[in-house]
């Protein structure tokens, strides 16, 4: 058997997928974090009741309409992004003439009306939701076992990321974004209609947690208590790649979830630990993260 | 005589508590380049902020092309017309000198082409690609003014244009002003540059204690100079 470090490849190579798999999601999320904190300097604590939105979603959308897994893709983020974008035009805007400690507390109050509510309706325990009869199965690699489902995640949060990388770095909209991240009362003086911009921006990062959202529900049960679970790892990412750093956000995501990964593999007793012992070193380190700017 | 571009009447503002407009009177009309002078903190970057939209605590009367400016919102200003450059410039670090340049919108036709404007500031055109923040302060005005001109605004306010600035950049900025003016362009500063200042304005606003205590045409400068030394203290 070929070993790697000691370990069998198969075990190596099969962690690192999990690892990468898992950071897709870290990624898309912290992605979207990110963008929310870049613009509207708000620490989005609903943000991960907002990728448990995008799987309920899709899974109620097959339930009562039997809308399958390819239009729930679009339709969820849509949806979700639309909840966020009324949640931050009528509630949220209003809190940013205050400290932005405010913002923190009424989206960790969101976050924990909408998980009560889903918890109150579906109950605690995860409900199933099928992967889609196109990405079923898996095909041997040679030296490993691949689920397609799992090999299609990692791709598609791949081409969405970069895809949410060049709207915000090479377009027009993009640059209105990164312009009025600096200086919101100049873009607006120029005649750029900011408040639109953050409600758009809101939503779209409500979107990208739902598309996860969407993502995530064939490889993990559908569970109102799934946005919680992942939501503390996703905020150490951001912290670990530098608040509001767009590349940092992806780059981190992917590179913590596979240090999380291959520490299953060589020292499985720290691989619940490993991404916040890395968040500590990188605050003494660089407490602007490995991404961010110096404040 | 026409009506005026822009007739700010009464005009009152406030930071908070502190009131810092005290009933502005000017009048700009289309073509003319007006410079208001006076001392630090006596009101006149509140003025200018205060006739784009910025600070929102105001009273009084501002007209532009006759229209009623006072309920317009900040995003709807520089589509009436107004394009602003602010004393700290505010040029985008994350943005390249392109990005810059493009990034106000076209809020009416008859802006500067971005060929005119590479032909009028040839070192952005060769730092185009340079993040905005890495110019130097002389090119970052321009910068600052260049993107306005893209627009198609039909009055520019400046902020301090020269502040801060080595001679050789304040004269070719008064060259560009100058070629601005021959376009038909209006122009309003704030410039504590006195000498800049008599070479490309038409009128003089005096400005003390939040409101205009003087307003005479570039040519009355002699007569005027002992009122603008007690004033000024030039």
């Amino acid at each position: 058997m070929t070993m790697i470090f000691g370990i069998p490849l198969q075990a190596f190579l099969g962690q690192l997928l999990i690892g990468l798999i898992n950071g897709s999601f870290y990624a898309l999320l912290s992605l979207g974090l990110a963008v929310i904190f870049g613009l509207l300097r708000v620490i989005n604590f609903a943000h991960g009741a907002q990728y448990m939105l995008g799987a309920f979603v899709a899974m109620l959308l097959l339930q009562y309409f039997g809308i399958n897994y390819w239009f729930a893709l679009v339709f969820a983020p849509l949806i979700v992004g639309l909840f966020g974008a009324v949640t931050e035009r009528f509630l949220l805007s209003r809190l940013y003439k205050l400290d932005h400690l405010y913002g923190l507390l009424f989206t960790f109050g969101l976050a924990l009306t909408i998980e009560g509510t889903f918890r109150y309706l579906y109950g605690s325990s995860g409900q199933p939701y099928s992967v889609p009869p196109q990405l079923a199965g898996g095909t041997n690699l040679g030296f490993m076992f691949l689920p397609i489902y799992r090999g299609w995640v990692v791709v598609v949060s791949l081409v969405a990321c970069i895809g949410t990388w060049l709207l915000i770095e090479k377009t027009k909209l993009g640059a209105y974004l990164r312009a009025a991240t600096e200086n919101p009362i100049l873009v607006q003086a120029f005649g750029v209609n900011v408040p639109v911009l953050l409600t758009l921006t809101y939503g779209l990062g409500a979107g990208l947690a739902a598309f996860a959202g969407v993502l995530a529900a064939p490889i993990y049960q559908v569970s109102p208590l799934m946005g919680s679970n992942i939501i503390i790892v996703v905020f150490a990412v951001v912290v670990v790649g530098g608040m509001g750093s767009i590349m940092g956000a992806i780059l981190t995501g992917y590179m913590l979830g596979i240090a999380e990964g291959l520490t299953k593999v060589f020292y499985p007793e720290a691989s619940s630990i490993v991404i916040f012992v890395i968040m500590a070193i990188v605050l003494l380190l660089r407490p602007a993260g490995l991404f961010g700017r110096d404040v | 005589m026409a009506q005026p571009l822009l007739q700010v009447s009464n005009l009152n503002a406030w930071y908070g508590e502190s009131h810092v407009l005290h009933g502005v009177d000017m009048t700009v009309h289309e073509g003319e380049t007006i410079t208001i002078l006076g001392r630090n903190g006596v009101g006149k970057t509140t003025t200018l902020r205060t006739i784009m939209g910025i600070i929102r605590e105001r009273r009084g009367e501002i007209l532009f092309s006759g229209q009623d400016m006072s309920r317009v919102p900040l995003h709807r200003t520089a589509h009436a017309g107004l394009g602003f450059v602010p004393e700290e410039r505010g040029i985008f670090s994350t943005l390249t000198v392109e990005e810059n340049l493009m990034l106000p919108p076209v809020v009416a036709q008859g802006g500067m082409p971005l060929s005119e404007i590479y032909e009028l500031f040839p070192n952005l055109h060769e730092r185009r690609s340079s993040p905005g923040t890495k110019l130097s302060g002389g090119e970052q005005q321009m910068l600052a003014i260049a993107r306005i001109l893209r627009t198609g605004v039909k009055l520019l306010i400046l902020d301090e244009p020269t502040e801060g600035l080595a001679p050789v950049i304040v004269q070719r900025i008064g060259e560009v002003l100058k070629t601005l003016k021959d376009r038909g362009m209006t122009v309003l500063m704030v410039e504590q540059n006195f000498r800049f200042a008599s070479r490309v304005a038409d009128r003089f606003y005096l400005m003390d204690h939040g409101k205009m205590v003087a307003n005479f045409p570039v040519g009355e400068l002699p007569e005027r100079m002992d009122m603008l030394h007690k004033v000024l203290g030039v």
